[in-house]
């Protein structure tokens, strides 16, 4: 997704004075002049500072040529479906690691993780079935048996090894 | 030999730790090799299991891994036209010419054996010089400090990008995100939100992982250009002739190597910066500059050797000062800390042998890059056929169980999800990344070093150029940040009489 630099710079504007507003709220260090606040202080009014000349470059910008004149431009990938679908599964799949490795346990939750990824990439089924068993068990093995990474069993629980 | 140097050479001979070179060697070559993965991805990569490590064998498989994988960046540049990793992409269309002309044996070669050229003088200059700084920068205060993180910083911003404003705002995201946390100078908790995790700070190590190897894989998954084909020709010797470049270009060679080492010495450029800055120099002082591009030998030598030596450059400032020269470094001096190791110049004279370990690891590394690049570019077509559409899952699927074992917690899988989605986005917007985690790493050195010399300068401003060595920085500094507008209002100055 490519936004336009006004754009940008408007978020990082709000940004910068979202944690000026923020820091202010940081206690003073009795009998010093610095304090908790200084430092990000500067860095966020900084960043007003940078997003506004953005906000100015962005509109020039815009003025100046009619192709840049949208505020946002999809780029290719968003016009086509399999790689839209692959972005929406890539989002998808990471979000179901985090929320099901605790409860599922790790082989399993990294069984389907793979094969989707790899379903999604067009790879045979035929292929990126057990080349996903294959591969969740030896990164298993990699990191809990020889480097004790403690990777969540799971459902797996009665049969650890 | 030094009962120092004695130990060093233990440390780096010792079994376990050959093993390691051995395998980060292979490990390098080949994520070099493939396209879409590159030197700083394959630190990344490394992070996770070097930190099951000792401090030498960790350090062991990461200057191994990325001399091997900014060589090895060269195949898929000579084979599909494609650079394998940033640092070849200076030269590939030229690489590819010489393989149409059949000289794909001559340009693999040169980038072989002058990479490890370049990657030896690069050594050596850092182990002439870092010492020498080191004893130098025993005698800095908060205020030296301060101007040297600040001008590093500097030179992130303004050498090594095209866009200098948005690199400032990521530069002070980056800075930013280093002062989550209760880490600074007063302790208290800041931007926490109420999250204990957040109390000790995003973690460097996740947030790396996700800005180098992440984000790429995303790219990969949206890449909507197809697939390159292999040239397939027989590739011959790789070292025939290569006694008769050395001969014919030595002049190139000295200085591709020089210029890489400086480079890669100055924060926030390094090897790809310093492949196309000296394959520039090349053509302009060439005797045949109508011949680049076609398929000429001469600016290979010269920026192959440029981008192996400045891999050995980026570690001069980050050895004595913290600083790192390049986004691997960055990564490096998280690796430094996480093994005591920690960088400055009192590196030097507490633990002798593990510096002079780093040098012989160098040296090594570039020599057997020899033999073990032969073989890769035997293998190559082999390796540039593997399945990229299962690789990157594997990766991706590494990338989070790796996060999660530095800590053995979700959060930094989280971390490491987040920042990978938005370095892409950034960087999809024309936002470098460098900046930002060249920020990460050295906030709290900069806060540290501003905050202790406000205290001691107490508001008097002119303090922080009371020093002889602080001012001269200082001024250096300030005359980096104003160059652009000097230059723009030049330039302007240049145009109008013509128009």
């Amino acid at each position: 997704m490519k936004l336009n630099d006004a754009v940008w710079g408007a978020l990082l504007a709000l940004l910068g004075a979202a944690i000026l507003w923020h820091v202010q709220g940081f206690p003073q260090i009795p009998g010093q002049n610095v304090g908790p606040a200084l430092f990000p202080g500067i860095l966020a009014a900084a960043l007003v500072v940078c997003g506004t000349v953005l906000i100015a470059s962005g509109l020039k910008a815009r003025r100046a040529a009619a192709s840049s004149s949208r505020w946002a431009v999809a780029p290719e990938w968003l016009r086509s479906r399999p790689h839209l679908l692959a972005f929406a599964v890539l989002v998808a799949s990471n979000v179901f690691y985090l929320v099901a490795v605790g409860r599922l346990g790790f082989l399993p939750t990294a069984f389907v993780y793979l094969a989707a990824l790899m379903w999604v990439l067009r790879v045979r089924l035929a292929v990126a079935l057990p080349v996903a068993l294959v591969m969740a068990l030896l990164i298993h093995y990699a990191f809990y048996k020889l480097l004790r990474v403690p990777l969540p069993w799971g459902v797996l629980q009665g049969v650890a090894w | 030999m030094s009962p120092a140097w004695a130990e060093a050479f233990r440390l780096v001979f010792d079994p376990y730790n050959v093993l390691v070179m051995l395998g980060a060697s292979l490990f390098g070559l080949f994520v070099g090799a493939v396209p879409g993965l590159t030197a700083t991805m394959a630190t990344a990569l490394l992070v996770p299991v070097t930190f099951f490590m000792a401090p030498i064998p960790a350090i062991a498989a990461i200057v191994t891994a990325t001399a091997m994988a900014i060589f090895s960046g060269d195949i898929p540049g000579c084979l599909l036209r494609m650079p394998g990793t940033p640092a070849s992409a200076a030269y590939t269309d030229e690489a590819y010419a010489m393989t149409k002309k059949g000289q794909a044996e001559l340009a693999l070669g040169a980038g072989l054996v002058f990479s490890a050229v370049g990657g030896l003088f690069g050594t050596a200059v850092l182990m002439v010089s870092a010492p020498a700084l080191a004893e130098f920068a025993l005698k800095f205060s908060s205020f030296e400090y301060f101007w040297l993180v600040l001008m590093g910083l500097t030179c992130a911003v303004f050498i090594s990008t095209d866009a200098p404003l948005k690199g400032l705002t990521t530069l002070f995201i980056g800075l930013l995100i280093a002062g989550v946390g209760l880490n600074n100078p007063a302790a208290f908790p800041r931007f926490t939100f109420g999250s204990t995790e957040l109390l000790g700070g995003i973690g460097l190590i996740p947030l790396m992982i996700g800005m180098f190897a992440v984000s790429e894989i995303i790219r990969y998954m949206v890449n909507t250009e197809g697939e390159a084909l292999i040239v397939d020709k027989p590739i011959g010797n790789v070292f025939k002739g290569m006694w008769g470049l050395a001969v014919k270009y030595p002049k190139q060679i000295l200085r591709g190597s020089a210029l890489g080492t400086l480079i890669g010495a100055l924060p926030g450029a390094g090897a790809d910066i310093a492949a196309w800055m000296s394959y520039a120099m090349s053509k302009k002082f060439s005797k045949e500059p109508e011949k680049f591009g076609t398929g000429h030998v001469e600016g290979i030598v010269e920026s192959g050797s440029a981008n192996n030596s400045a891999l050995a450059g980026a570690w001069i400032p980050a050895l004595v000062f913290g600083i790192p020269g390049d986004s691997i470094t960055a990564i490096v001096i998280g690796v430094l800390y996480m093994k005591n190791m920690n960088p400055g110049p009192t590196l030097f004279t507490t633990n002798p042998q593990n510096i002079y370990a780093v040098y012989l690891l160098f040296i090594i590394a570039n020599l057997i890059m020899l033999p073990l690049g032969w073989m890769c570019i035997k293998v190559a077509k082999r390796i540039l056929r593997v399945p990229r559409d299962i690789l990157m899952p594997v990766i991706l699927l590494f990338c989070i169980v790796g996060a999660f074992a530095i800590n053995n917690t979700a959060f930094d899988v989280m971390v490491m999800l987040i920042a990978g989605l938005v370095a892409w986005l950034l960087e999809e917007n024309g936002f470098p990344i460098t900046p930002l985690i060249l920020g990460v790493v050295l906030g709290a050195m900069l806060e540290d070093n501003f905050i202790s010399s406000m205290i001691k300068a107490d508001g008097n401003v002119l303090a922080f150029f009371g020093r002889p060595i602080a001012a001269t920085l200082g001024a250096l500094t300030i005359a980096i940040w104003f160059w652009p507008l000097l230059r723009r209002r030049r330039v302007r100055a240049a145009e109008a009489p013509a128009a």
